[in-house]
């Protein structure tokens, strides 16, 4: 963490530390950015001024800072990848980025980053781009407090909002992005962070996450997304202080996990989503001091998973706190605060005398056979619920928690 | 009209058993929001007791006083009165003061904790199965003359109802397993009040659940406006239907 903090205030000072100052718009020296890209040098600035910029596709092969004063609007007409930065060393800041061009062949973005390292963009507006922000082969960048909008329908027919690929140490840090297809989109990208963003009403994901090793997401917002959030094929993420809201539908969970290991998943908060975590072949987890909150399943624990530690969660409001789809139970339970819990504390030790068992019979036999749902809450289902409680025969007899609380945990 | 249901809505005030059903509901709707933390988990209370309690009460009170009044009855008939009309003013004076004595006992507790959409919908879920299960005491009160037989169907109607249809329904879910039955789970809704009620109810109470694979298909029909108003039609015609036969029967009844 501290390291975090040392690259985050060197990277926020260095940003603006370059060489001549060069400036573009209509009555400056430079009319279009291209011309002056084509003069300087090395390490040189140029502030781009107010104006519309259509210059087709701008390649930065230049250490270059070129920032923009009051949102100069640089425009792809639906024909162009707008911004393409190949050099090294490079800030982008300030800029209003709209229509980059739409091809499934070569991802045109918004500003795409090719093959380079150290390269900022901040402060920027995207509008309208079939990728938002995308960055190939890339290491130590920084994409940062940029608002990225677009407005597809089609899955296939938009690209991602911050698209990371092959690359290492990223910070995605407070963007905004909402319409792409995922918001946040991660593959094979090791040792980065992403930070106080948010990403909703995206079409599929809000952050999409495969192959990233090493990587944590802190303290973002993932909300009414088309399927929540994807984290697979991954191992050792760390995801802190998130809040996964309001992903509604059969194949939407607020944070779907698939083949993940040795990953903490602390302090986040999933509320009104129709599942809150959906696990699959996932272990060696911890899953501790998190908020369930009116969700339709708390968590979908697959029987694929084993070795993970559900630990210190309150699970408040659920319509099911815990449903799994098989009768092994490879994970444990303890110390958790279920609303439905209702056994006593003699004691008085603030644990419950008797365990819990989170899995109620009705959403094993939903799981099994969905239709079912229509019963829910009917008198008999609630009656067969009970004695299922007593006397566990359907659902595993050691799918428990040991020391459930009394009380609700402050988180 | 009028004056007959004043006449019999003063009588069943005098019963006094409508006044212990209103303080009953009073005390368990009280006590169940003033002791639940949130009011969702009082309303999960509450929801048992409108599926449960109200049509239990609703069924047996009307049917025995019904039968009750069939000296009542005899002496109006006397009277230059029409037959259908004697029957719709038992048939409003009973739902009048049994709906007053819900609204009362459970209506005040949920406008006041929980005046939510979720507890609007049940209050009206409420005046609706309160309706339905007086309309049936009806039916079942003209279909014998014998007092134990009429009070012995309109408990096993109750008993169909609350409990052995949804049983039904659980086997016939898992013997059709293997087939596409969601669609026709929704019709079949249809054939029992208390399931359309606690449905109606359901996809406002676990929404989020509501949303996943089957969800979708029952939130795409009840959830929709028109849905809802099918779905209230449908307890309409459940009010009207038992009815309109009791009258039939009535009108030709020998008494």
């Amino acid at each position: 963490m501290k390291r975090l903090i040392a690259i985050l205030l060197l990277t926020s000072t260095t940003c603006f530390l370059y060489a001549k100052t060069h400036e573009v718009g209509k009555d400056k020296v430079y009319k279009s950015i291209k011309s002056a890209l084509a003069k300087i040098h090395n390490g040189d600035t140029i502030n781009v001024y107010e104006g519309i910029y259509k210059e087709g596709n701008i390649i930065i092969d230049k250490e270059v800072a070129l920032i923009g004063i009051n949102f100069p609007i640089l425009d792809g007409q639906k024909k162009y990848e707008i911004l393409s930065v190949k050099s090294a060393n490079t800030l982008i800041s300030g800029f209003r980025v709209q229509h980059s061009g739409y091809s499934t062949l070569d991802d045109p973005g918004g500003i795409k980053v090719y093959n380079t390292k150290n390269v900022s963009i901040c402060n920027n507006i995207l509008d309208d781009n079939f990728f938002g922000i995308y960055l190939q082969y890339c290491s130590n960048c920084i994409v940062k407090n940029n608002s990225i909008i677009s407005y597809g329908i089609e899955e296939q027919k938009i690209g991602n909002g911050i698209h990371c690929w092959k690359s290492d140490s990223l910070q995605i840090i407070g963007n905004k992005v909402s319409g792409h297809r995922d918001g946040i989109y991660f593959e094979f990208v090791t040792n980065s962070v992403i930070w106080r963003n948010i990403s909703d009403g995206n079409i599929r994901y809000g952050l999409h996450f495969m192959f990233s090793n090493n990587d944590s997401y802190i303290s973002n917002i993932f909300r009414n997304n088309g399927a929540g959030v994807a984290v697979m094929f991954t191992n050792k993420v760390k995801m802190f202080n998130n809040i996964f809201e309001e992903n509604w539908g059969d194949a939407a969970y607020g944070l779907f996990l698939k083949e993940i290991s040795d990953s903490f998943i602390f302090g986040n908060k999933f509320i009104r989503n129709t599942s809150g975590i959906h696990m699959e072949g996932t272990s060696r987890i911890k899953v501790e001091r998190n908020i369930f909150e009116s969700n339709g399943w708390g968590m979908k624990i697959q029987a694929s998973c084993m070795d993970n530690e559900i630990v210190s969660n309150n699970f408040i409001g659920n319509t099911f706190d815990i449903s799994t789809n098989g009768s092994l139970v490879l994970n444990t339970f303890n110390g958790n605060y279920w609303d439905k819990y209702e056994g006593y504390d003699l004691d008085k030790d603030k644990i419950g005398d008797i365990p819990y068992h989170p899995l109620s019979l009705f959403s094993v036999i939903v799981e099994n056979n969905p239709p079912a749902m229509l019963l829910f809450r009917s008198f008999m289902v609630t009656l067969l619920d009970k004695s299922e409680k007593i006397m566990p025969s359907l659902t595993p007899d050691n799918f428990i928690d040991n020391t459930p609380l009394m009380h609700s945990l402050k988180l | 009209m009028n004056r007959i249901i004043k006449f019999i809505v003063l009588d069943i005030l005098k019963n006094k058993i409508v006044l212990v059903y209103t303080l009953i509901l009073s005390i368990l709707s009280w006590s169940v929001f003033s002791l639940e933390d949130n009011s969702t988990k009082g309303l999960l209370t509450l929801l048992n007791v409108i599926l449960l309690t109200v049509p239990l009460v609703s069924v047996v009170f009307s049917t025995i006083y019904i039968y009750n009044s069939s000296e009542f009855i005899e002496l109006l008939l006397s009277q230059p009165i029409k037959r259908s009309k004697i029957w719709w003013s038992l048939f409003f004076g009973l739902s009048t003061s049994l709906l007053l004595a819900f609204f009362i006992g459970t209506g005040i507790p949920i406008l006041l904790y929980a005046p939510s959409d979720v507890g609007m919908m049940m209050l009206l879920v409420g005046f609706f199965i309160t309706t339905v299960f007086v309309a049936i005491a009806f039916l079942s009160s003209i279909l014998t003359r014998d007092k134990a037989k009429g009070i012995g169907i309109a408990i096993m109607l109750w008993l169909f109802f609350a409990l052995l249809f949804d049983g039904l329904v659980l086997f016939v879910l898992f013997q059709f397993a293997d087939y596409p039955i969601e669609k026709m789970m929704v019709g079949i809704t249809a054939f029992n009040p208390i399931d359309l009620a606690r449905i109606l109810i359901l996809l406002h109470l676990d929404v989020s659940a509501m949303m996943g694979y089957t969800g979708a298909i029952f939130k795409d029909f009840f959830g929709t406006s028109l849905g809802i108003i099918i779905a209230f039609f449908i307890l309409l015609l459940w009010i009207l239907i038992p009815f309109w036969v009791s009258l039939i029967k009535f009108k030709r009844k020998d008494l």
